[in-house]
């Protein structure tokens, strides 16, 4: 009896193991690729530690194209997601507040506007806004990447925190509004506190959201020099442009790299805000 | 005295709460209401974004009839959206079954699992995917060690380039997973001991209890994932760009470059307010189908 269960234990953990390392070989074939010498990547595509182990690839890669180096891209991406996540939290969270502890007329309305902007993904606004930013005159600038962000555009976040905020007792406002409190000063002084853990969450989110983006750079940034990450990295991969492999993934590797190490601390805000709202990864 | 009116005013709850959520409120109208509204007047004008907009009526939507492309990325996305959403429910559940049962490894197996949910959508891992399945690329190289030695050009063919996009969409079931996991917990272990005592073995629990108190998850995963799946864009751009033969062209790679390569602005913009359309459809049907398979009298 208790052979045949350790049996089974080591048959489960051979299973969930061999698939978990199936899952994230191509992640691995990608790092391990990147420390080798560009022209052995393909040739040795099938064994995964390097022969020769090298650093060239990201002193290569890290060079850019033109005069601009990939540092400057790292930095535009920073400033992009950066700015976007604060506007993100300030105006989702003050919103989230409002939708939650006050009756005003339109609120129900607002609801189900914060529903359909769930449901209504950036692509199927992908035209109307290029066109209307275009005769805002915005088009080739960061203002359609981080403006918008300040009006609690993405109901996620809204619809998140708007959950976490009805979880806190309301007698805790009641006290402060004795107290003399205004509305402004409760969600100040009481409610922001308390969602700092929601918040956490949606700053994670909204961070390797906009870090990844790459449809909005598409769209509105020509310059190269103001190029995000995920823009210079699809220049990488057009053919004819280069061909030097090597570099292709060491730049790979160290766009993920903000992600990754977001992964590693604060896994456990990531699975929260996937379990209780059903935000997607 | 006056200052005072107008503090009173602002601290009564009704303007508290429009103050409060008027961010949104300008957002829905200066984000979404004010481009739709642009681009419904755009896509009845033959417009190319360099000249000024000429007022054509519904042409551009009478365009779509004798596009033999746009039938082709409608089906083709289609297809991408009907294979890939289910499978990749079907995966995240079964995953989630097996990370059930806690052992110490459990948190470095979730960990494992979910890794490729988080970067997926990044550009870095289309391109590793495209590089994967180039006729080099590590696929075929493994193929080789395992004795079958080819050279096939996975993205090249036209029956298996759109699996290479259905793979890539499978291999982040992660935050499903995460999702039927913490919904898998919330099942109270009296039912399955009730069951027990009733003689009902694990396959029948499993279909009596477990999926029945799931749907409600299913469901939610369907609707949302059905509406991802359908606007998919990056990895198609990056990985195949619609080849080979448009076999792979997803409806908002070809709304981009009808918009944007072809300079035919109008019929794009059309082509978004058909796409709001689908979408709007799907989700109905959705929705409309909810109460033949959704158990939703709670625990």
């Amino acid at each position: 009896m208790k052979k045949k269960r350790i049996i089974n234990a080591v048959i489960y953990h051979v299973v969930v193991c061999g698939i978990g390392l199936i899952m994230i070989y191509p992640l691995i074939w990608m790092i391990m690729s990147s420390f080798k010498p560009t022209g052995t990547i393909f040739t040795t595509a099938g064994t995964l530690i390097p022969e020769t182990f090298t650093l060239e690839n990201y002193i290569n890669g890290w060079k850019g194209f033109g005069k601009v180096g990939f540092g400057t891209f790292f930095l535009n991406s920073g400033f992009i997601a950066v700015m976007a996540t604060i506007g993100t939290v300030a105006s989702s969270s003050i919103v989230a507040y409002g939708l939650s502890r006050c009756k005003f007329p339109g609120r129900r309305i607002l609801f189900v506007f914060m529903l359909v902007s769930m449901m209504l993904p950036a692509q199927v606004l992908m035209i109307p806004q290029y066109l209307w930013y275009q005769k805002l005159g915005w088009v080739g600038s960061y203002l359609p990447l981080i403006v918008p962000f300040f009006f609690a555009t993405q109901g996620f976040f809204v619809y998140l925190l708007t959950n976490f905020i009805d979880g806190i007792p309301r007698e805790l406002d009641e006290a402060a509004k004795i107290d003399g409190c205004s509305y402004y000063m409760i969600f100040l002084r009481i409610i922001l506190p308390l969602v700092v853990p929601a918040l956490v969450t949606v700053c994670i989110f909204s961070f390797i959201w906009r870090w990844d983006d790459f449809l909005s750079a598409l769209l509105y940034v020509s310059e190269s020099a103001r190029y995000p990450v995920s823009l210079a990295l699809k220049l990488f991969s057009d053919p004819g442009s280069s061909t030097d492999y090597g570099a292709m993934f060491a730049m790979s590797t160290l766009s993920i790299l903000p992600a990754g190490v977001i992964f590693i601390f604060f896994q456990k805000y990531l699975v929260e805000g996937i379990s209780t709202s059903g935000l997607k990864g | 005295m006056k200052n005072n009116k107008a503090k009173s005013f602002l601290e009564k709850e009704s303007v508290a709460g429009v103050v409060c959520t008027l961010p949104f409120t300008l957002g829905i109208l200066l984000f979404i209401l004010v481009p739709m509204g642009i681009s419904l007047y755009y896509s009845l004008c033959d417009y190319n974004i360099l000249s000024p907009p000429e007022f054509i009526g519904i042409d551009n939507y009478l365009e779509m009839f004798t596009d033999e492309t746009f039938f082709k990325a409608i089906g083709v996305t289609f297809f991408y959206a009907l294979i890939s959403v289910p499978l990749r429910l079907v995966f995240a559940l079964i995953v989630a079954m097996l990370l059930l049962n806690t052992t110490k490894a459990t948190g470095f197996y979730r960990a494992a699992y979910y890794l490729p949910s988080i970067i997926g959508g990044s550009v870095a891992v289309s391109i590793l995917w495209k590089r994967m399945f180039a006729v080099d690329g590590v696929i075929n190289q493994l193929l080789g060690v395992i004795g079958i030695e080819t050279d096939f050009a996975w993205l090249g063919n036209e029956k298996t380039a759109i699996w290479t996009l259905i793979l890539l969409a499978v291999w982040q079931f992660g935050s499903s997973m995460l999702i039927f996991l913490s919904a898998l917990k919330q099942i109270p272990t009296t039912l399955y001991e009730a069951a027990r005592v009733d003689g009902a073995g694990k396959v029948r629990q499993f279909f009596k209890i477990t999926l029945p108190l799931l749907t409600p998850t299913v469901f939610f995963n369907l609707v949302m994932q059905m509406i991802q799946g359908f606007l998919a864009f990056t990895q198609c751009y990056i990985i195949t760009q619609g080849k080979p033969m448009d076999s792979t062209l997803f409806y908002t790679v070809y709304m981009y470059q009808q918009s944007f390569e072809f300079k035919h602005t109008g019929y794009g913009a059309a082509m978004a307010w058909v796409m709001l359309v689908i979408v709007g459809l799907i989700t109905l049907i959705l929705f409309a189908t909810k109460r033949f398979w959704v158990y939703e009298d709670g625990v």
